[in-house]
Protein backbone atom coordinates (compact mmCIF):
# COMPACT_ATOMS: atom_id res chain seq x y z
CA UNK A 1 0.00 0.00 0.00
CA UNK A 2 2.92 2.46 0.68
CA UNK A 3 4.45 1.83 -2.57
CA UNK A 4 1.37 2.49 -4.23
CA UNK A 5 0.86 6.20 -2.44
CA UNK A 6 4.90 6.50 -2.47
CA UNK A 7 5.09 5.88 -6.19
CA UNK A 8 1.90 7.52 -7.30
CA UNK A 9 3.83 9.76 -9.67
CA UNK A 10 5.33 6.89 -11.47
CA UNK A 11 1.99 4.96 -11.69
CA UNK A 12 -0.23 8.00 -12.79
CA UNK A 13 3.29 8.22 -15.92
CA UNK A 14 2.19 5.11 -16.81
CA UNK A 15 -1.61 5.61 -16.91
CA UNK A 16 -1.30 8.38 -19.10
CA UNK A 17 1.17 6.34 -21.13
CA UNK A 18 -1.55 3.81 -21.57
CA UNK A 19 -4.41 6.00 -21.64
CA UNK A 20 -2.69 7.93 -24.47
CA UNK A 21 -2.12 4.94 -26.65
CA UNK A 22 -5.43 3.17 -26.23
CA UNK A 23 -7.06 6.84 -26.77
CA UNK A 24 -5.01 7.07 -29.82
CA UNK A 25 -5.49 3.68 -31.51
CA UNK A 26 -9.11 4.05 -30.57
CA UNK A 27 -9.67 6.80 -32.89
CA UNK A 28 -7.43 5.70 -35.71
CA UNK A 29 -9.07 2.23 -35.38
CA UNK A 30 -12.55 3.31 -36.06
CA UNK A 31 -11.52 6.11 -38.69
CA UNK A 32 -9.31 2.96 -40.31
CA UNK A 33 -12.42 -0.11 -39.47
CA UNK A 34 -14.84 1.67 -40.97
CA UNK A 35 -12.66 2.52 -44.19
CA UNK A 36 -12.28 -1.69 -44.24
CA UNK A 37 -15.62 -2.27 -43.68
CA UNK A 38 -16.76 0.08 -46.67
CA UNK A 39 -14.23 -1.75 -48.40
CA UNK A 40 -15.57 -5.38 -47.98
CA UNK A 41 -19.31 -4.33 -48.46
CA UNK A 42 -18.36 -2.03 -51.76
CA UNK A 43 -19.57 -3.41 -55.38
CA UNK A 44 -15.64 -2.88 -56.76
CA UNK A 45 -13.99 -6.31 -56.51
CA UNK A 46 -10.74 -5.72 -55.62
CA UNK A 47 -11.42 -3.49 -52.86
CA UNK A 48 -13.52 -6.33 -51.24
CA UNK A 49 -10.84 -8.86 -51.90
CA UNK A 50 -8.19 -6.32 -50.02
CA UNK A 51 -10.56 -6.09 -47.19
CA UNK A 52 -10.97 -9.58 -46.97
CA UNK A 53 -7.46 -10.07 -47.03
CA UNK A 54 -7.01 -7.53 -44.67
CA UNK A 55 -8.98 -8.54 -41.93
CA UNK A 56 -8.36 -12.11 -42.43
CA UNK A 57 -4.83 -11.99 -42.04
CA UNK A 58 -4.71 -9.35 -39.42
CA UNK A 59 -6.98 -10.83 -36.99
CA UNK A 60 -5.67 -14.18 -36.93
CA UNK A 61 -2.14 -12.77 -36.53
CA UNK A 62 -1.43 -12.24 -32.63
CA UNK A 63 -0.72 -8.89 -31.49
CA UNK A 64 2.56 -9.74 -29.95
CA UNK A 65 3.88 -10.99 -34.04
CA UNK A 66 2.27 -7.42 -35.33
CA UNK A 67 4.40 -5.60 -32.32
CA UNK A 68 7.45 -7.90 -32.86
CA UNK A 69 7.42 -6.66 -36.70
CA UNK A 70 7.38 -2.91 -35.96
CA UNK A 71 9.96 -3.31 -33.19
CA UNK A 72 12.37 -5.84 -34.54
CA UNK A 73 11.85 -6.85 -37.69
CA UNK A 74 10.96 -3.46 -40.04
CA UNK A 75 14.34 -2.02 -38.74
CA UNK A 76 16.14 -4.62 -39.89
CA UNK A 77 15.31 -4.73 -43.21
CA UNK A 78 15.79 -0.90 -43.33
CA UNK A 79 12.08 0.39 -43.46
CA UNK A 80 11.51 2.15 -40.21
CA UNK A 81 13.23 2.98 -37.20
CA UNK A 82 12.67 4.32 -33.66
CA UNK A 83 10.95 3.11 -30.52
CA UNK A 84 8.14 3.45 -28.00
CA UNK A 85 5.05 5.32 -28.81
CA UNK A 86 4.32 5.07 -32.74
CA UNK A 87 5.26 1.72 -33.20
CA UNK A 88 2.87 0.51 -30.29
CA UNK A 89 0.26 2.63 -31.97
CA UNK A 90 0.58 1.54 -35.27
CA UNK A 91 0.72 -2.21 -34.41
CA UNK A 92 -2.43 -1.58 -32.27
CA UNK A 93 -4.17 0.16 -34.77
CA UNK A 94 -3.39 -2.29 -37.33
CA UNK A 95 -4.45 -4.96 -35.71
CA UNK A 96 -7.65 -3.37 -33.56
CA UNK A 97 -8.99 -2.29 -37.06
CA UNK A 98 -9.94 -5.41 -38.41
CA UNK A 99 -11.95 -5.81 -35.17
CA UNK A 100 -13.61 -2.83 -35.88
CA UNK A 101 -14.46 -3.75 -39.66
CA UNK A 102 -16.19 -6.88 -38.72
CA UNK A 103 -18.19 -5.40 -35.71
CA UNK A 104 -19.46 -3.05 -37.91
CA UNK A 105 -19.81 -5.28 -40.83
CA UNK A 106 -22.31 -7.09 -38.87
CA UNK A 107 -24.20 -3.59 -38.00
CA UNK A 108 -23.89 -3.27 -42.04
CA UNK A 109 -25.38 -6.67 -42.51
CA UNK A 110 -28.13 -6.28 -39.75
CA UNK A 111 -29.93 -3.36 -42.22
CA UNK A 112 -32.51 -4.65 -44.22
CA UNK A 113 -31.32 -5.27 -47.82
CA UNK A 114 -34.94 -3.33 -48.45
CA UNK A 115 -33.46 -0.18 -47.13
CA UNK A 116 -30.55 -0.16 -49.48
CA UNK A 117 -33.06 -1.37 -52.60
CA UNK A 118 -35.17 1.80 -51.67
CA UNK A 119 -31.68 4.23 -51.77
CA UNK A 120 -30.90 3.05 -54.86
CA UNK A 121 -34.58 3.49 -56.57
CA UNK A 122 -34.67 6.86 -55.80
CA UNK A 123 -31.01 7.61 -57.36
CA UNK A 124 -29.08 7.43 -54.31
CA UNK A 125 -25.11 6.14 -55.60
CA UNK A 126 -23.13 3.68 -53.16
CA UNK A 127 -21.44 6.18 -51.54
CA UNK A 128 -24.67 8.10 -50.70
CA UNK A 129 -26.78 4.52 -49.66
CA UNK A 130 -23.98 4.11 -47.31
CA UNK A 131 -22.92 7.09 -45.33
CA UNK A 132 -26.42 8.33 -45.26
CA UNK A 133 -28.90 5.40 -45.10
CA UNK A 134 -26.32 2.21 -43.76
CA UNK A 135 -24.02 3.52 -41.97
CA UNK A 136 -26.18 5.29 -39.40
CA UNK A 137 -28.05 2.63 -38.41
CA UNK A 138 -24.83 -0.10 -38.49
CA UNK A 139 -23.29 2.43 -36.02
CA UNK A 140 -25.57 2.12 -33.58
CA UNK A 141 -26.25 -1.50 -33.83
CA UNK A 142 -22.42 -2.03 -33.87
CA UNK A 143 -21.93 0.22 -30.43
CA UNK A 144 -21.95 -3.13 -28.46
CA UNK A 145 -19.57 -4.89 -30.12
CA UNK A 146 -17.19 -1.98 -30.57
CA UNK A 147 -16.59 -1.00 -27.08
CA UNK A 148 -16.20 -4.73 -26.65
CA UNK A 149 -12.94 -4.07 -29.47
CA UNK A 150 -12.52 -1.13 -27.34
CA UNK A 151 -11.65 -2.66 -23.82
CA UNK A 152 -10.09 -5.37 -25.86
CA UNK A 153 -7.88 -2.57 -26.99
CA UNK A 154 -7.38 -0.84 -23.85
CA UNK A 155 -5.96 -4.10 -22.30
CA UNK A 156 -4.17 -4.71 -25.55
CA UNK A 157 -1.92 -1.77 -25.06
CA UNK A 158 -0.45 -3.81 -21.87
CA UNK A 159 1.37 -5.66 -24.58
CA UNK A 160 3.65 -2.33 -25.10
CA UNK A 161 5.20 -3.55 -22.42
CA UNK A 162 7.58 -5.96 -23.83
CA UNK A 163 8.53 -3.48 -26.54
CA UNK A 164 9.92 -0.99 -24.94
CA UNK A 165 6.88 1.51 -24.12
CA UNK A 166 6.79 1.93 -20.85
CA UNK A 167 3.61 1.83 -20.01
CA UNK A 168 1.20 -0.08 -16.81
CA UNK A 169 2.96 -3.02 -16.86
CA UNK A 170 6.14 -1.83 -17.14
CA UNK A 171 5.65 0.55 -13.68
CA UNK A 172 4.02 -2.72 -12.12
CA UNK A 173 7.35 -4.76 -13.09
CA UNK A 174 9.78 -1.72 -12.02
CA UNK A 175 7.92 -1.11 -9.04
CA UNK A 176 7.34 -5.34 -8.25
CA UNK A 177 10.87 -5.84 -8.39
CA UNK A 178 11.76 -2.80 -6.78
CA UNK A 179 9.54 -3.20 -3.81
CA UNK A 180 9.06 -7.25 -3.67
CA UNK A 181 7.60 -6.98 -0.03
CA UNK A 182 4.79 -4.60 -1.49
CA UNK A 183 4.32 -6.69 -4.62
CA UNK A 184 0.68 -7.20 -4.20
CA UNK A 185 -0.43 -3.83 -3.32
CA UNK A 186 1.14 -2.85 -6.78
CA UNK A 187 -0.36 -5.61 -8.57
CA UNK A 188 -3.86 -4.99 -7.23
CA UNK A 189 -3.30 -1.31 -7.64
CA UNK A 190 -2.07 -1.69 -11.32
CA UNK A 191 -4.93 -3.80 -12.52
CA UNK A 192 -7.45 -1.18 -10.42
CA UNK A 193 -5.80 1.82 -12.78
CA UNK A 194 -7.13 -0.43 -16.02
CA UNK A 195 -10.65 -0.57 -14.53
CA UNK A 196 -10.54 3.08 -14.10
CA UNK A 197 -10.36 3.01 -17.96
CA UNK A 198 -12.23 0.39 -19.09
CA UNK A 199 -15.38 0.31 -16.65
CA UNK A 200 -16.56 4.21 -17.81
CA UNK A 201 -16.11 2.74 -21.15
CA UNK A 202 -18.78 0.32 -20.60
CA UNK A 203 -21.17 2.75 -18.73
CA UNK A 204 -20.84 5.20 -21.85
CA UNK A 205 -21.39 2.68 -24.19
CA UNK A 206 -24.32 1.41 -21.81
CA UNK A 207 -25.87 5.00 -21.84
CA UNK A 208 -24.89 5.99 -25.58
CA UNK A 209 -27.00 2.56 -26.48
CA UNK A 210 -29.96 3.70 -24.67
CA UNK A 211 -30.01 6.86 -26.51
CA UNK A 212 -29.75 5.96 -29.81
CA UNK A 213 -31.78 2.76 -29.71
CA UNK A 214 -34.60 2.22 -32.16
CA UNK A 215 -36.72 -0.41 -32.72
CA UNK A 216 -36.78 -1.95 -35.88
CA UNK B 1 9.59 -24.92 -18.33
CA UNK B 2 10.85 -27.80 -16.70
CA UNK B 3 13.44 -29.72 -17.56
CA UNK B 4 12.12 -32.87 -16.19
CA UNK B 5 11.72 -36.36 -18.68
CA UNK B 6 10.45 -39.27 -17.30
CA UNK B 7 14.14 -41.37 -17.02
CA UNK B 8 15.71 -38.48 -15.54
CA UNK B 9 13.00 -39.05 -12.57
CA UNK B 10 13.50 -42.77 -12.91
CA UNK B 11 17.34 -42.12 -12.64
CA UNK B 12 17.16 -39.46 -9.85
CA UNK B 13 15.40 -41.79 -7.53
CA UNK B 14 17.66 -45.06 -8.36
CA UNK B 15 20.55 -42.26 -7.33
CA UNK B 16 18.51 -41.10 -3.96
CA UNK B 17 17.85 -44.69 -2.95
CA UNK B 18 21.42 -45.16 -3.65
CA UNK B 19 22.80 -42.16 -1.71
CA UNK B 20 20.70 -43.32 1.25
CA UNK B 21 21.98 -46.71 1.42
CA UNK B 22 25.70 -45.05 1.56
CA UNK B 23 27.01 -46.90 -0.97
CA UNK B 24 27.27 -44.59 -3.96
CA UNK B 25 29.90 -45.28 -6.65
CA UNK B 26 30.39 -41.43 -7.33
CA UNK B 27 31.38 -41.25 -10.84
CA UNK B 28 31.24 -37.89 -11.15
CA UNK B 29 32.13 -34.59 -8.73
CA UNK B 30 29.28 -36.57 -6.29
CA UNK B 31 29.89 -35.96 -2.91
CA UNK B 32 30.18 -39.71 -1.05
CA UNK B 33 27.23 -38.17 1.50
CA UNK B 34 24.43 -39.36 2.84
CA UNK B 35 21.35 -37.99 4.58
CA UNK B 36 22.28 -39.36 7.94
CA UNK B 37 25.56 -36.60 7.22
CA UNK B 38 23.44 -34.10 7.98
CA UNK B 39 21.62 -32.11 10.81
CA UNK B 40 17.89 -34.32 11.52
CA UNK B 41 15.23 -32.27 9.87
CA UNK B 42 17.51 -29.92 7.86
CA UNK B 43 16.91 -28.93 4.20
CA UNK B 44 19.97 -30.43 3.73
CA UNK B 45 19.17 -33.86 4.58
CA UNK B 46 15.79 -33.88 3.57
CA UNK B 47 17.55 -32.64 0.01
CA UNK B 48 19.97 -35.59 0.55
CA UNK B 49 17.16 -37.87 1.42
CA UNK B 50 15.28 -37.00 -1.76
CA UNK B 51 18.28 -37.60 -4.09
CA UNK B 52 17.09 -34.31 -6.32
CA UNK B 53 16.95 -30.78 -5.99
CA UNK B 54 15.13 -27.76 -7.98
CA UNK B 55 17.34 -25.25 -9.22
CA UNK B 56 16.32 -21.75 -10.80
CA UNK B 57 18.84 -20.25 -13.36
CA UNK B 58 18.80 -17.98 -16.27
CA UNK B 59 18.09 -19.25 -19.78
CA UNK B 60 19.19 -17.00 -21.51
CA UNK B 61 22.24 -15.42 -19.96
CA UNK B 62 25.68 -16.98 -22.39
CA UNK B 63 28.65 -17.71 -20.11
CA UNK B 64 26.15 -18.08 -17.01
CA UNK B 65 22.85 -19.52 -17.30
CA UNK B 66 22.13 -20.41 -21.40
CA UNK B 67 20.07 -23.21 -22.54
CA UNK B 68 22.15 -25.40 -24.66
CA UNK B 69 20.76 -26.70 -27.87
CA UNK B 70 21.00 -30.04 -25.72
CA UNK B 71 18.10 -29.22 -23.26
CA UNK B 72 20.82 -28.59 -20.54
CA UNK B 73 21.61 -25.24 -19.38
CA UNK B 74 25.59 -24.25 -19.10
CA UNK B 75 27.35 -21.78 -17.79
CA UNK B 76 29.23 -20.63 -14.14
CA UNK B 77 25.78 -20.22 -12.30
CA UNK B 78 24.99 -23.79 -13.83
CA UNK B 79 28.34 -25.26 -12.31
CA UNK B 80 27.98 -23.66 -8.95
CA UNK B 81 24.75 -25.60 -9.27
CA UNK B 82 26.05 -29.08 -10.15
CA UNK B 83 28.54 -28.34 -6.98
CA UNK B 84 26.63 -27.54 -4.54
CA UNK B 85 24.09 -30.22 -5.52
CA UNK B 86 27.07 -32.71 -5.43
CA UNK B 87 28.11 -31.78 -1.90
CA UNK B 88 24.52 -32.70 -1.27
CA UNK B 89 24.86 -36.39 -2.94
CA UNK B 90 23.11 -35.65 -5.60
CA UNK B 91 24.10 -36.60 -9.68
CA UNK B 92 23.43 -34.05 -12.53
CA UNK B 93 20.83 -36.18 -13.12
CA UNK B 94 18.98 -34.88 -10.26
CA UNK B 95 18.83 -31.71 -10.23
CA UNK B 96 15.68 -29.87 -11.98
CA UNK B 97 16.67 -26.78 -13.73
CA UNK B 98 14.30 -24.24 -13.41
CA UNK B 99 14.02 -21.15 -15.79
CA UNK B 100 13.63 -18.51 -13.24
CA UNK B 101 13.74 -14.79 -14.86
CA UNK B 102 14.59 -11.53 -12.85
CA UNK B 103 11.11 -11.00 -12.13
CA UNK B 104 9.72 -14.58 -10.54
CA UNK B 105 13.07 -15.34 -8.38
CA UNK B 106 12.00 -14.06 -4.99
CA UNK B 107 8.38 -15.95 -6.02
CA UNK B 108 9.83 -18.98 -6.90
CA UNK B 109 11.72 -19.38 -3.97
CA UNK B 110 8.90 -18.08 -1.34
CA UNK B 111 6.59 -20.71 -2.60
CA UNK B 112 9.28 -23.64 -2.87
CA UNK B 113 9.11 -24.35 -6.35
CA UNK B 114 13.06 -24.01 -6.44
CA UNK B 115 14.96 -25.32 -3.53
CA UNK B 116 17.77 -22.93 -4.62
CA UNK B 117 18.51 -19.92 -7.02
CA UNK B 118 21.70 -19.55 -9.11
CA UNK B 119 20.86 -17.13 -11.84
CA UNK B 120 23.23 -13.95 -11.76
CA UNK B 121 21.46 -12.88 -8.75
CA UNK B 122 22.72 -9.63 -6.94
CA UNK B 123 22.42 -9.49 -3.25
CA UNK B 124 20.27 -6.44 -2.05
CA UNK B 125 18.83 -5.22 1.42
CA UNK B 126 15.67 -5.21 -0.26
CA UNK B 127 15.77 -9.08 -1.28
CA UNK B 128 17.14 -9.66 2.17
CA UNK B 129 13.46 -9.51 3.50
CA UNK B 130 12.04 -11.85 1.16
CA UNK B 131 14.57 -14.65 0.58
CA UNK B 132 18.12 -15.22 1.98
CA UNK B 133 21.23 -15.05 0.09
CA UNK B 134 24.07 -17.43 0.50
CA UNK B 135 27.42 -16.11 -1.22
CA UNK B 136 28.47 -13.99 -2.91
CA UNK B 137 30.08 -16.31 -5.50
CA UNK B 138 31.34 -13.43 -7.81
CA UNK B 139 31.51 -10.01 -7.86
CA UNK B 140 29.96 -8.14 -10.91
CA UNK B 141 29.37 -5.09 -11.71
CA UNK B 142 27.08 -3.00 -14.16
CA UNK B 143 28.51 -1.56 -17.36
CA UNK B 144 27.67 -0.26 -20.95
CA UNK B 145 27.85 -1.83 -23.95
CA UNK B 146 27.84 0.07 -27.46
CA UNK B 147 28.11 -0.73 -31.25
CA UNK B 148 31.92 -1.10 -31.59
CA UNK B 149 32.23 2.02 -34.04
CA UNK B 150 30.27 4.44 -31.14
CA UNK B 151 33.13 6.82 -29.91
CA UNK B 152 31.16 9.20 -28.00
CA UNK B 153 29.84 6.88 -24.63
CA UNK B 154 32.60 6.36 -22.30
CA UNK B 155 30.95 5.88 -18.87
CA UNK B 156 27.56 7.19 -17.94
CA UNK B 157 28.12 10.33 -17.68
CA UNK B 158 28.05 10.56 -21.37
CA UNK B 159 24.45 9.11 -21.35
CA UNK B 160 22.15 12.07 -21.41
CA UNK B 161 19.89 12.16 -24.50
CA UNK B 162 20.87 8.67 -25.56
CA UNK B 163 18.79 5.58 -25.66
CA UNK B 164 19.60 2.96 -22.89
CA UNK B 165 18.28 -0.13 -23.48
CA UNK B 166 17.81 -2.31 -20.34
CA UNK B 167 14.98 -5.05 -19.31
CA UNK B 168 11.97 -3.73 -17.24
CA UNK B 169 12.03 -4.02 -13.54
CA UNK B 170 15.93 -4.66 -13.65
CA UNK B 171 18.36 -3.45 -10.97
CA UNK B 172 20.44 -1.79 -13.94
CA UNK B 173 17.20 -0.18 -15.00
CA UNK B 174 16.36 1.23 -11.94
CA UNK B 175 20.03 2.74 -11.57
CA UNK B 176 20.13 4.58 -14.16
CA UNK B 177 16.31 5.82 -14.07
CA UNK B 178 17.50 6.87 -10.37
CA UNK B 179 21.10 8.23 -11.19
CA UNK B 180 21.27 9.05 -14.76
CA UNK B 181 17.91 10.69 -15.23
CA UNK B 182 19.04 12.69 -18.44
CA UNK B 183 19.44 9.47 -20.33
CA UNK B 184 16.22 7.94 -22.10
CA UNK B 185 15.25 4.17 -21.03
CA UNK B 186 14.01 1.77 -23.59
CA UNK B 187 13.31 -1.44 -21.73
CA UNK B 188 12.27 -4.87 -22.85
CA UNK B 189 11.22 -8.13 -21.31
CA UNK B 190 14.42 -9.54 -21.97
CA UNK B 191 18.68 -8.90 -22.50
CA UNK B 192 18.36 -10.29 -25.67
CA UNK B 193 15.77 -8.21 -26.91
CA UNK B 194 18.07 -4.69 -26.90
CA UNK B 195 20.69 -6.79 -29.57
CA UNK B 196 18.40 -6.06 -32.63
CA UNK B 197 17.69 -2.80 -31.36
CA UNK B 198 21.39 -1.76 -30.64
CA UNK B 199 22.26 -2.96 -34.41
CA UNK B 200 19.83 -0.93 -36.05
CA UNK B 201 20.31 1.96 -33.78
CA UNK B 202 16.93 2.46 -32.58
CA UNK B 203 19.31 2.40 -28.82
CA UNK B 204 22.67 3.90 -28.37
CA UNK B 205 23.76 1.71 -25.00
CA UNK B 206 22.91 -1.43 -23.61
CA UNK B 207 23.23 -1.33 -19.56
CA UNK B 208 23.22 -4.70 -17.61
CA UNK B 209 26.26 -6.36 -15.48
CA UNK B 210 29.55 -6.66 -16.77
CA UNK B 211 29.46 -10.00 -17.33
CA UNK B 212 25.94 -10.82 -19.43
CA UNK B 213 27.53 -8.14 -21.73
CA UNK B 214 30.73 -10.10 -22.26
CA UNK B 215 28.87 -12.63 -23.08
CA UNK B 216 26.75 -11.00 -26.03
CA UNK B 217 30.62 -9.47 -27.69
CA UNK B 218 31.77 -12.82 -27.50
CA UNK B 219 29.10 -13.81 -29.85
CA UNK B 220 28.58 -10.64 -32.01
CA UNK B 221 31.30 -10.86 -34.13
CA UNK B 222 33.03 -7.23 -33.20
CA UNK B 223 29.85 -5.94 -33.99
CA UNK B 224 29.43 -4.64 -30.21
CA UNK B 225 32.02 -3.66 -27.39
CA UNK B 226 31.87 -3.10 -24.00
CA UNK B 227 32.89 0.48 -22.73
CA UNK B 228 34.76 1.70 -19.94
CA UNK B 229 34.89 0.11 -16.16
CA UNK B 230 32.16 -1.38 -14.10
CA UNK B 231 30.39 1.17 -12.50
CA UNK B 232 28.28 -0.10 -10.06
CA UNK B 233 29.12 -3.61 -7.57
CA UNK B 234 26.60 -6.74 -7.78
CA UNK B 235 27.54 -9.31 -5.66
CA UNK B 236 26.00 -12.77 -6.63
CA UNK B 237 24.18 -14.67 -4.54
CA UNK B 238 22.92 -17.95 -4.20
CA UNK B 239 19.19 -16.91 -3.31
CA UNK B 240 17.12 -20.32 -0.90
CA UNK B 241 14.81 -20.07 1.40
CA UNK B 242 13.98 -16.63 3.76
CA UNK B 243 15.29 -17.90 7.42
CA UNK B 244 16.86 -21.05 6.47
CA UNK B 245 19.83 -20.31 7.97
CA UNK B 246 21.05 -23.36 8.52
CA UNK B 247 21.34 -24.29 4.70
CA UNK B 248 22.70 -20.99 4.19
CA UNK B 249 25.45 -21.55 6.17
CA UNK B 250 25.89 -24.85 4.76
CA UNK B 251 26.36 -23.07 1.66
CA UNK B 252 28.48 -20.55 2.11
CA UNK B 253 30.49 -23.50 3.83
CA UNK B 254 30.86 -25.16 0.71
CA UNK B 255 31.33 -21.47 -1.34
CA UNK B 256 34.69 -21.35 1.01
CA UNK B 257 35.76 -24.77 0.67
CA UNK B 258 35.77 -24.29 -3.25
CA UNK B 259 37.32 -21.09 -3.26
CA UNK B 260 40.15 -22.87 -1.68
CA UNK B 261 40.54 -25.87 -3.22
CA UNK B 262 40.42 -25.05 -6.84
CA UNK B 263 36.91 -25.87 -7.92
CA UNK B 264 35.75 -22.58 -8.02
CA UNK B 265 38.02 -21.63 -9.98
CA UNK B 266 38.17 -24.44 -12.52
CA UNK B 267 34.25 -23.84 -13.01
CA UNK B 268 34.89 -20.19 -14.05
CA UNK B 269 37.91 -21.08 -16.40
CA UNK B 270 35.69 -23.87 -18.44
CA UNK B 271 32.75 -21.10 -18.17
CA UNK B 272 32.57 -17.25 -18.46
CA UNK B 273 36.63 -17.68 -17.45
CA UNK B 274 36.83 -18.16 -21.87
CA UNK B 275 35.74 -14.65 -21.73
CA UNK B 276 35.53 -12.66 -18.79
CA UNK B 277 39.42 -12.46 -16.75
CA UNK B 278 40.09 -14.06 -13.63
CA UNK B 279 38.18 -12.66 -10.78
CA UNK B 280 39.29 -12.35 -7.31
CA UNK B 281 37.99 -14.53 -5.03
CA UNK B 282 34.79 -13.33 -3.23
CA UNK B 283 34.64 -12.80 0.60
CA UNK B 284 31.52 -14.32 1.85
CA UNK B 285 28.93 -12.10 3.61
CA UNK B 286 27.83 -14.27 6.68
CA UNK B 287 25.07 -11.51 7.61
Amino acid sequence: METFISEFGTIWGGFLATLALAAASAVLSLVWGTVLATMRVSPVGPLRSFGTAYVEIVRNTPLTLLFFFFVFVAPSLGLLVGLGFQWSLAALTLYTSAFVCEALRSGINSVGVGQAEAARSIGLTFGQTLTQIVLPQAWRTSIPPLISVLIALTKNTSVGAGFAYAELVTVQRTLMTENPADALFVFFGIALMYLVITIPLGVTAGRIEKRVAFAR
Amino acid sequence: MKLTKTSTWIAAGAIGLVALTACSSGGDDTADVAASDFPEGSTMAALAEAGTITIGTKFDQPLFGLLAPSGDPEGFDVEIGKIIAGELGISEDGIEWVETVSANREPFIQDGSVDIVVATYTINDERKELVSFAGPYYNAGQALMTLTETDDIESPDDLAGKVVCSVTGSTPAQNIADNYPDAELALFDAYTDCLEPLRNGQVDVVTTDNVILAGYVADSDDEFKVVGEPFTEEPYGIGLALEDDEFRDWINDVLEEIFEDGRWLDAWNETAGTVLPEPDVPTVDRY
